[in-house]
Formats: structure tokens, C-alpha cells, sequence
């Protein structure tokens, strides 16, 4: 009984069903943990926590180096800017836009920066969603490759103060 | 059945070894009327005193949780963001904190004193953690309306609070933990004064886990909300996002094991209470308890899949070993509940086919009912749910999406909410001494809060998956510079989601006013046993 002392004797391995279900359940799990490192290598999709340690002013003047060197049109005032093809590209996450906004090639890798000059804030991919945190101190380094063409926004999806749900931007690929 | 409940007065286990005697000093303890079990009159008025505000809580939480569910309903969009803001902090606190430890301190208490006969260790200490948790749950609720805390229930810095807003938090924390060294100090004196023979019951066993793991927790609050509560008022410079993320999931993940723990504890005493079941194998669900002890902190690393500043070993490490043995026990519990209740009914002569035990089960008992969907809800919506989340790749999916919710509304309220109402079936008439009123109202209520919080998870986690955000005001961007919008896949599903949570509500509002109605004006139970549910 739940609710009161076992008899003495209640150590005793278990039998039965019990001692099937309980197997099962473990080789479950020990497939699911091989399943993780092995995903990791295997996988094409991997958050790898790639990131170093900057200030926010520091992050800011490489945003704004960035934007002078590379812009290349705007659109609703927002700079558009296109790194070189292999090259590294910035992305600032401020109260309350993404800032620039991006032009990346279609199958070209880049070393996207991401940092945040004042709050958390969630960088959030749509409509592919993919979501990664940023953080202020942090620069959050993605390694990608746009495999599709088109037009992406992005999405802030950490509360970051009361105009987070106007915080926007966008990623183009050509 | 004569007696309302199903166990038998004097049980064949504890016949052998002669009785043990309470250590209750005279007058302060009674025999209950039903279950033949000692109650300690001290423990007895904290644990009416706790139960009374985890459901003030509950109802603040919860008219918070359906305006802001409203809201999120594109089709409603209820409040202005401000309010919307503020009361997602404000539900987040009530429900996931005051409610929930409230109540845990509570079952705490029942635990050590009722079933192991003694009295609880101090009431000093007692009046000490109740007045500092009420003080800080207070405080908290005061400051967040008050418009100085709109930092959501994780208050990830910098975003910051008024000061007070994070005292409040420390207070509840160390009320708790004083509550939780009142537990061990019971346990202790029982243990000195043999109040009982061999080992604790099972149910004194979870608990003892829950409290454990709730050391371990506020020790993480305390580390992380100390700082942060100096940082406010500028004593310190600056607390670093990233260990603020690390630390504060020590708190914020282990705590919900610490609810596991206390729910699973209930879903045991509530079998043996409905239905007179008893485990199959006591070193079977004792072992999955202290697997929950050991390996559930790693748990806490799923918050962080897509951070900065932890690498990729930390996530593959922290994804992979040990984290499954802590599956591995809520798999156990899953399979060991319904089989002792199994058990308990065949033998009962319940025996028609694979499922006739089930059929007739006490299904038109809400502490059976409310008991045995919240093991449905937690395992097949919650549980699975929790482990797929909690795949590195798939976590870049779900990170911070309506995902999330969708997963811990499954866990922590068709779950442990679920379980500790149909726990206060029993807790009213038998601790507050009190019959409910309306008792058909009763029967259906955790269907009707159970199909509720079903509906609005799954509106939640399909919602998530299109990517919608959680934590949002407006996902049709009015204002915003550029303006992504969602398809009307997503709008569907938040319109579930509202649908299901106007459900819940109403399940949920039914329940506190059949409770708040049976305490204080309930028919009084004296010299007589429960009428059976």
C-alpha cells in the first residue's frame, strides 16, 4: 500500500510484465541517447553554440563598419546590405529591429554574426523557423548556406520589452 | 463499499510488527473518521492554511490566464500589449510558483506527519515559511500590477524589475525552504521516536524525493536571484545574460521536478485511496524516484540547445547520457500506476478482457478521474512532447515558439494541476472536515478541465511548429517594419488554443468555486466518515 510501510522484506527485483516494461523502456533510452552524438555528426542542421565574447558598443562599430562596406540598396529605410560570397555578415538585434537587413547568394556559405546591443532577443527564421538566442556580450556565430530563394523575415521571439512584437527583419537570397 | 475510501482499516503488511505510537503531543492530533489515519492538528491548520492560498493563486493565475489566452487569439485580441505583458508575467508567477509550492509544502506536511504518525517537527518554523511565502508572493503580485515587473516569469536579464520584484522571489524561495527543512525535521523525529516500523510509505518516499530535488532547486534560485536582486538596485554592475540563462534553468527546470516528483507521490496515494491500489514491486518505484534524484538536473540543459556561450560538446553531452534515465523513471511511473490499479481491480473481480478493470474503474470519482488524466495528459501529451523538444536539431524548431507552452501546459497543468485537484477531493473532506456541494459538478469537472487543457495544448504546440511565437502580442506585425504574418494553418490552431483554454477556464473556475463553497460552508464532518465519492 502506498500509504504505509512495505512489508520488510520489499527489496526484491523486478518480475513479470514490470521487469519487460522496464527493459524495453531502457534500451529505448539508450537508443535515444546514442541517437544525439551520433545526430550531431550526422545531421546537416546542428546548433553548435559558435560564439565569442564582445561588447555591445564593440559589436555596433563591426555592424556599422559592415553596412558602410557592403550596402547595397534600402528598403523602408532599412539598409539592404550583401556580404561577399564565403565572407562573414553581421546581424544586430536591438529594441526593437533587426539590424540590416541581409542579401545573401543561394548556396553560398557565410559566417553570420548575431548579437544584441541591449536585451536578449530571439532570432527567429520564418517561414523556416529556425530559432536561436542571442544574447548581449555574446557574438553568436551561424555557419549557413541558403539552399532556397526568396524572401525570409525575421522574427524577435524573446520578450524584450513592450514593442518586441515590432521587432522585424529580413534575409533575402538571390 | 461501506467506507469511502478503499483501504482496509488494519492492512495485512503491518499486522506482523507491533504497532507503532505517534509522537503527538496530547490533544494535538485526531483519527480521522475515514481513513483511520493520525492527523497532527498542527500540521493540519498549515496544511488548510496553504491549500487556501496555493487557491487564491490559482484563481489570480487563472483569470490571468484567460485574458491573456484571449488575446493571443487573433481572432480576440483582447488586451493592449501593455496588459498582455504584464499578465503573462503575472499568470507565470502565480501559477507555475505560488500555486504549485503552496500546495507542495502542503502535501509536504500531510506526508510526514500523517502517514508516518508524528507530529509535525515545528510550528515556529511553520508560521516562519508560511508568513515570508505569502509576504513574497504578495510583494511579487503587488509589483508586477503596480507596472515595475513586465520581465516575464523569467526575468532574463538585463531586462530588469523593480528590486522588490526579485525580493519577493527570494522570500517565496526561502519560505519554501524553510518549509522544506520543517519536512526533514519531521522526518527526523519519526525516525527518532519510531512513530513507524521499517521503511517510509511509498508516498513519504516521493515526497522525500520532491523535497530533495526542491533543495537543489532554490539553492540555484538563491545563487541566481541574489545578484540579480543587487544588480536592481545597482549594487552590482552587471549580471552576465548567459550565466544568468545557466543558473536560472537550474531553478526553473529542476523546479518542475520537484512537481513531477509531488505528482507522482499524489497519483499514488489517489490510486490507493479510489481504487485500494497498492505497487507491485516497492524497489521498482522507489528506484525510479531516486532516478529522477540523480539525473534530472541535466534536463535543465535543454533551455540553452541554442545559446551562445555553451558548445557543442556541452550539447551533445547534455542531450545524450544520463538525461533518458530520468525518462526512464517517468516510464516506470507510467507503467507501475496503471498496473497496481490494474491489479487492484482484478482483484476486486474486475477481470473482462484486457480492459474490463479499466471500464470499471471509479471513473465517476474525481479524485480517481482527475488522477488518472493527469497521468494520460503528463505522459503521452507532456512526456513525449518533453523528450522530442529536447533533440537538439528539433530544439532549433521549437526554441522559444508556442511549442513550448504547448509542451508545459501539458506537463505542469493537464499534469500536476490536474493531479492536485483531484487531490483536493479528498484533502477538503478530510482535512478541512468539510462535504462538497453540487457533487455531480464535481464528477464532471476534470473532464471538462482536462479536454480543455488537451485542446488548448495541442492549438499551442501546432501553432508553435508554424513557427508562431510565444511570449507575442501581435502576430500580424501592425507597425512593424517589415511584416512576416502567419498562415491561416497558424491561425486555426490559436483559435483551438482559445477555444481550449475558455474550456479550461471554465473547468478551472468550477473547481475553486466547489472548493472555496465546500471550506467555508461545506456540510461539517464530524464523528462520521466522508460520504464516498
Amino acid at each position: 500500500m502506498s500509504i504505509h510501510a512495505p512489508e520488510a522484506n520489499w527489496f526484491k527485483p523486478p518480475s513479470g510484465a514490470e521487469r519487460t516494461w522496464i527493459g524495453l523502456a531502457l534500451a529505448w533510452c539508450l537508443v535515444l541517447s546514442i541517437m544525439m552524438p551520433y545526430w550531431h555528426f550526422k545531421g546537416k542542421q546542428n546548433s553548435t553554440g559558435d560564439s565569442y565574447r564582445v561588447t555591445p558598443a564593440a559589436f555596433a562599430a563591426r555592424v556599422e563598419q559592415f553596412v558602410k562596406t557592403n550596402k547595397v540598396a534600402e528598403i523602408n529605410g532599412v539598409p539592404v546590405v550583401e556580404p561577399s560570397p564565403g565572407g562573414d555578415a553581421y546581424l544586430q538585434g536591438q529594441m526593437w529591429r533587426w539590424y540590416p537587413a541581409l542579401k545573401l547568394r543561394v548556396n553560398q556559405t557565410y559566417r553570420l554574426h548575431i548579437s544584441s546591443t541591449d536585451l536578449q532577443h530571439g532570432f527567429s527564421l520564418q517561414p523556416m523557423n529556425m530559432n536561436f538566442q542571442v544574447l548581449p556580450g555574446y557574438d553568436h556565430v551561424l555557419t549557413i548556406t541558403p539552399t532556397m530563394k526568396g524572401e525570409y523575415s525575421i522574427v524577435c521571439n524573446e520578450f524584450c520589452g513592450i514593442g518586441h512584437h515590432l521587432m522585424t527583419g529580413k534575409i533575402i537570397v538571390e | 463499499m461501506a467506507n469511502a475510501v478503499a483501504i482496509p482499516a488494519s492492512h495485512e503488511e503491518s499486522e506482523v510488527i507491533t504497532k507503532p505510537v505517534g509522537n503527538h503531543a496530547a490533544g494535538n492530533s485526531r483519527t480521522c473518521d475515514t481513513t483511520g489515519l493520525p492527523v497532527c492538528l498542527t500540521a493540519q491548520l498549515f496544511i488548510r492554511l496553504n491549500a487556501v492560498l496555493g487557491v487564491v493563486a490559482l484563481l489570480a493565475g487563472g483569470i490571468a490566464a484567460l485574458l491573456i489566452a484571449l488575446t493571443r487569439w487573433p481572432a480576440v485580441h483582447l488586451l493592449d500589449p501593455v496588459w498582455y505583458y504584464r499578465l503573462t508575467t503575472f499568470h507565470g508567477l502565480n501559477m507555475l510558483i505560488f500555486w504549485i509550492l503552496f500546495m507542495e509544502v502542503g502535501i509536504l506536511y500531510f506526508a510526514s506527519t500523517t502517514l508516518l504518525n508524528s507530529r509535525l517537527f515545528s510550528k515556529g518554523m511553520a508560521w516562519a515559511s508560511f508568513v515570508m511565502m505569502v509576504a513574497g508572493a504578495v510583494l511579487v503580485d503587488v509589483t508586477i500590477l503596480g507596472g515595475k515587473a513586465d520581465v516575464m516569469m523569467t526575468s532574463y536579464v538585463p531586462l530588469k524589475a523593480h528590486s522588490n520584484f526579485y525580493l519577493g522571489i527570494i522570500l517565496v524561495a526561502v519560505g519554501t525552504l524553510i518549509g522544506v527543512a520543517n519536512f526533514f525535521g519531521t522526518l527526523y523525529i519519526a525516525k527518532r521516536d519510531k512513530t513507524y516500523a521499517g521503511s517510509v510509505p511509498l508516498v513519504v518516499f516521493g515526497a522525500t524525493a520532491a523535497a530533495i530535488i526542491a533543495v537543489v532547486t532554490l539553492l540555484h534560485g538563491a545563487l541566481v536571484m541574489i545578484p540579480t536582486w543587487l544588480w536592481s538596485m545597482d549594487i552590482l554592475k552587471e549580471v552576465d545574460a548567459g550565466w544568468y540563462r545557466l543558473v536560472w534553468w537550474g531553478l526553473g527546470h529542476q523546479s518542475q521536478q520537484v512537481n513531477v516528483c509531488a505528482m507522482v507521490s499524489v497519483w499514488y496515494f489517489l490510486a490507493t485511496l479510489t481504487t485500494g491500489a497498492k505497487p507491485l514491486n516497492q524497489a521498482v518505484c522507489r528506484g525510479a524516484f531516486v532516478l529522477y534524484i540523480l539525473f534530472i538536473n541535466l534536463a535543465s540543459a535543454h533551455h540553452l540547445l541554442v545559446d551562445p556561450g555553451v558548445g557543442a560538446s556541452w550539447k551533445i553531452w547534455n542531450t545524450s547520457y544520463a538525461m533518458y534515465l530520468a525518462v526512464l523513471a517517468s516510464m516506470i511511473h507510467g507503467f507501475t500506476v496503471p498496473a497496481s490499479v490494474e491489479t487492484a481491480m482484478r482483484k476486486k473481480g474486475h477481470n473482462r478482457g484486457l480492459f474490463g478493470w479499466l471500464a470499471a474503474a471509479p471513473w465517476k470519482n474525481p479524485g480517481f478521474s482527475a488522477f488518472f488524466l493527469s497521468l494520460l495528459i503528463f505522459g503521452f501529451i507532456g512526456g513525449i512532447t518533453g523528450v522530442t523538444l529536447g533533440t537538439q536539431q528539433i530544439n532549433i524548431l521549437a526554441h522559444n515558439t508556442l511549442r513550448i507552452p504547448g509542451h508545459f501546459h501539458s506537463t505542469v497543468v493537464g499534469g500536476t494541476s490536474l493531479a492536485f485537484m483531484g487531490l483536493a477531493y479528498y484533502v477538503v473532506p478530510l482535512i478541512f472536515k468539510r462535504e462538497y456541494y453540487a457533487r455531480g459538478l464535481a464528477r464532471v469537472q476534470p473532464y471538462l478541465f482536462a479536454v480543455g487543457i488537451v485542446l488548448m495544448s495541442l492549438g499551442m504546440s501546432f501553432a508553435g511548429s508554424y513557427g508562431v511565437p510565444r511570449r507575442h502580442w501581435d502576430i500580424e506585425f501592425t507597425g512593424a517594419q517589415f511584416a512576416p504574418g502567419f498562415g491561416s494553418g497558424a491561425h486555426v490552431m490559436l483559435g483551438l488554443m482559445g477555444v481550449g483554454a475558455v474550456i479550461a477556464f471554465v473547468g478551472l473556475l468550477t473547481f475553486i468555486l466547489l472548493t472555496v463553497a465546500a471550506v467555508f460552508f461545506g456540510k461539517k464532518i464530524e464523528n462520521r466518515a466522508m460520504t464516498p465519492w
